[in-house]
């Protein structure tokens, strides 16, 4: 299933550390790639009309790695990818571009992180409703939903303008 | 192979895993997350049950031992050291068992 030379840069990451986007962009860069793609996800401060005091994620971290693992080899089995980082801050996000929206989505469904919403008046776990249509639990990472996209040349996939880097999936496109 | 001690009173002995001959009983490692171990009060627990449960059966005894478990029951999953696992899944000497309520990364 996983190939160990697979380009592969997975982290999760603590909290309180500023994900360093330059050093998972440095992961993918090559010659060989035509095109970098970026995802970045962002937390946000209103839900439902009510203020979020503060984010509080968990994670079974060797789990949640192998679960990624497993949807990066998923998604190179349906796109030429050559490199792959993932880093996933236990701190929050929305939409992306082919590959990255696939892994996304499959993270959501199943890669075991939590989180927690708290606010002034109370305090709730978050559930991923990716997580709650997949339960019959397939095999990680299989791409059961993704489109059957041909690979495109994208120019520098956009980033937009995020105040607080939460999620960083990163991957070139041969 | 090392001739593991076992008590043999009325056990169909069978190989499992590594030993030689079956134990009569297994421990198991229980993890619990987020709202599972809001609800039990522990991170962690350890279960000793019969050799040749399954992963079902480990969690009937578990919300035997934490009845508030039941709130989740019906949308959390089991991993079985580290990879999602069905009921039926037979848990082996020192397999670490963890409970997954509806999960929210991304």
């Amino acid at each position: 299933m996983h190939n160990d030379q697979d380009k592969n840069l997975i982290e999760i990451l603590d909290g309180n550390v500023l994900v360093d986007i330059a050093k998972y962009t440095n992961y993918v860069s090559d010659p060989q790639a035509g095109a970098i793609t970026t995802f970045s996800g962002t937390t946000r401060d209103t839900f439902d009309g009510k203020t979020v005091v503060e984010l509080r994620y968990e994670a079974y971290v060797p789990m949640a790695v192998r679960q990624i693992q497993a949807i990066c080899s998923s998604a190179r089995a349906t796109w030429k990818i050559h490199a792959i980082s993932v880093a996933h801050r236990l701190v929050h996000h929305a939409d992306a571009l082919d590959a990255c929206k696939f892994m996304i989505d499959e993270l959501k469904a199943t890669v075991p992180i939590w989180k927690k919403e708290v606010y002034s008046n109370g305090e709730v776990w978050k559930e991923n409703p990716e997580f709650m249509e997949r339960r019959s639990m397939e095999p990680a990472g299989k791409a059961v939903d993704a489109p059957n996209v041909a690979c495109r040349r994208i120019c520098c996939g956009a980033k937009s303008k995020v105040s607080d880097e939460s999620t960083a999936c990163e991957m070139n496109l041969e | 192979m090392a001739a593991a001690e076992l008590k043999t009173e009325n056990v169909d002995v069978k190989p499992v895993g590594n030993a030689a001959a079956a134990a009569s009983s297994v421990n198991v490692r229980v993890l619990f997350f987020a709202r599972a171990r809001d609800l039990t009060g522990a991170a962690d627990t350890l279960l000793e049950v019969t050799s040749g449960s399954t992963a079902g059966d480990c969690l009937i005894e578990l919300i035997a031992r934490f009845p508030g478990l039941e709130e989740i029951r019906e949308c959390m999953v089991l991993a079985l050291n580290e990879e999602y696992t069905s009921n039926s899944a037979v848990v082996k000497e020192n397999d670490e068992l963890a409970i997954i309520p509806p999960i929210s990364g991304g």
